[in-house]
């Protein structure tokens, strides 16, 4: 186990570095003068240096990325050129909104999908397994940004029921975390449902009913606990993923999260704020790909030795 | 081909709805009812009518008219990120699987792992937001994005087919390098890459429509369903239409690319016919 972990870890190395290079070099993308774009136009001259120089911008290029990562190093993002804020710390008071949505969505697409996976996989080719294979790609056909307002059109201005935007209760994280939810909701599914098929047709499960045991109970305690395995990888790669397209569901909801951050640099022209946003995002993405790996050579051990 | 549409009910819908989306993509100035950019104040917020069935948005501009230009929008941007992102991607990741050795290592660890580090939208972002708006710069970042699938599907599928024995037998006739790629390699992988294009097109319209919703899209006055979405977010209480219409035309939309990619997915892969 340990020398997986370290062959694991090694290899995120090369990546970690390639994606803060590429945030790095992403201010240097900017057609003309990042300077000049983010004072916008008719900045006076002597204000534009005094930022150029105030971000380091006007050093050689590898100085630049020296004083970067060494200030990555210990943790330090920049400062937030319009308000003056520390970057780690603007993006330390938004994360956890945004982790909590995530750990919801993730929460409420596991309440729908391994049901709705478990009975397309056992009623295969009947008409419960065609609706949900419907249901599916509706799901991953429907991007957040237009599920969002219908729910908010249904739930909070149809019916009452749910508060259109902001963070506060349980109330407050339904609508957003749904939003998020549906297409994980949908993938999941299908990756149950073909886990399932998978399972349902190995030896194992024959001596399960030849032994005389309920179909029920070699289903759920036999077939489910295998089936599920393949759905940690999926569920994984989707919860970082989910991160990124948190930024959309933020806006609309006005969940004053890393998504919001992000959308509010965007606006306002705030390189280093928005350099800060996606790096943190990415980095996590990256940490809860690892975590996924780990915790699936946890529960099964063959992965190890691939 | 008839069979295979005979077979799966959703497939054939798709297409006829993409069929019906070219034809209005291809059709839309001249077939829109109203200039989508004419403002008509008095008219504002609007609920759907005879004169106007999608209603008017904030600025009394006629919804349906947008929704149609909107088609054209979307079609030119999804259908030009496939065409880039496939011909760069399936080069490359062929390429690489071709030739093996150091261009394989580069490809695989700079271009594919590179890319693939990024959750997609957020890259998207990440570039349209540093690059600045503009349909031209929108279209660059989703190629870019998109490339990484296709290089890793055509890398994998030349892999397995530089082995056979049609490619071994070319050789042997002293057909060159390159033409042994063109002519023998690359056609035999083309199905899977149709299969990534369908998918893909459905992934590009999405894309974009979700960065004209952050406002980093196309730029107004020119309609797209993403702005369209994000206009009507401030009218959900007055004006619900603003964000049902644009969000039935881009589900319908990427619905019918997942139909007919779905469809030929399972055609192609007999293991997931199977179950």
């Amino acid at each position: 186990m340990a020398a997986f972990l370290v062959r694991r870890l090694l290899l995120t190395l090369p990546v970690v570095w390639i994606v803060v290079t590429l945030v790095f070099a992403l201010i240097h993308l900017v057609p003309g003068d990042p300077i000049a774009q983010m004072l916008g136009e008719g900045a006076p001259a002597p204000e534009i240096q005094r930022l150029r120089h105030e971000l380091g911008l006007d050093q050689p290029l590898l100085a630049q990325y020296k004083t970067y990562v060494a200030g990555l190093v210990k943790g330090d993002l920049g400062v937030s050129f319009r308000n003056q804020q520390s970057v780690s710390k603007a993006i330390a008071e938004r994360f956890p909104a945004t982790i909590e949505l995530t750990i919801a969505a993730i929460v409420v697409s596991l309440i729908f999908a391994v049901p709705a996976g478990v009975v397309a996989a056992v009623r295969r080719g009947r008409l419960a397994d065609k609706a949900i294979g419907v249901f599916s790609l509706f799901g991953v056909s429907m991007p957040n940004f237009a599920i969002g307002p219908l729910l908010i059109l249904l739930f909070s201005i149809a019916l009452g029921l749910l508060p259109v935007s902001g963070r506060g209760g349980i109330s407050h994280l339904l609508l957003p975390a749904g939003t998020m939810a549906l297409g994980l909701a949908a993938i999941t599914t299908r990756m149950v449902r073909s886990s399932m098929l998978e399972e349902l047709q190995q030896d194992y499960m024959r001596t399960a009913r030849a032994k005389g045991l309920p179909e029920r109970t070699a289903l759920f305690k036999h077939a489910l606990r295998n089936g599920l395995l393949p759905v940690v990888t999926i569920l994984g790669l989707q919860a970082g993923a989910l991160l990124a397209g948190a930024i959309i569901t933020e806006t609309i909801f006005a969940w004053p999260g890393l998504g919001r951050l992000t959308v509010q640099a965007i606006n306002a022209r705030d390189y280093p704020l928005l350099q800060g946003c996606i790096l943190t995002i990415s980095l996590t993405y990256i940490a809860i790909n690892l975590l996924t790996d780990v915790v699936y050579s946890v529960i099964d051990p063959r992965i190890r030795y691939e | 081909m008839s069979s295979f549409f005979r077979r799966n009910k959703l497939a054939a819908l798709g297409l006829l709805i993409i069929a019906f989306l070219t034809f209005v993509a291809l059709l839309a100035p001249w077939i829109v009812p109203y200039d989508p950019s004419v403002q008509n104040l008095p008219t504002r917020l609007e609920g759907p009518s005879w004169d106007h069935p999608f209603g008017n948005d904030e600025l009394g501009r006629d919804i349906l008219s947008r929704v149609l230009l909107g088609t054209r929008v979307s079609m030119r941007v999804g259908a030009m990120v496939v065409l880039l992102s496939g011909i760069m991607g399936v080069l490359l990741g062929g390429f690489a699987g071709y030739a093996g050795g150091k261009a394989d290592t580069f490809v695989t660890v700079i271009v594919i792992n590179s890319l693939m580090a990024f959750p997609g939208i957020l890259l998207a972002i990440a570039l349209v937001a540093f690059l600045g708006p503009g349909i031209d710069r929108l279209i660059f970042a989703l190629s870019v994005i998109g490339l990484a699938g296709y290089a890793r599907l055509a890398r994998g599928q030349v892999l397995k087919v530089k082995t056979m024995e049609f490619v071994e037998a070319a050789r042997a006739l002293g057909a060159s390098g390159p033409r042994v790629f063109f002519l023998h390699v690359l056609p035999s992988i083309i199905q899977p890459i149709l299969v990534q294009a369908s998918i893909g097109m459905a992934a590009a319209i999405l894309m974009e429509a979700s960065l004209s919703f952050l406002g980093l899209g196309i730029a107004p006055p020119t309609p797209s369903w993403g702005a369209m979405l994000n206009d009507g977010r401030s009218h959900l209480f007055d004006a619900p239409h603003m964000v049902v219409f644009p969000s039935v035309a881009l589900v319908l939309t990427v619905l019918s690319f997942n139909f007919l990619g779905d469809a030929f997915r399972d055609w192609l892969d007999p293991k997931s016919l199977k179950s």
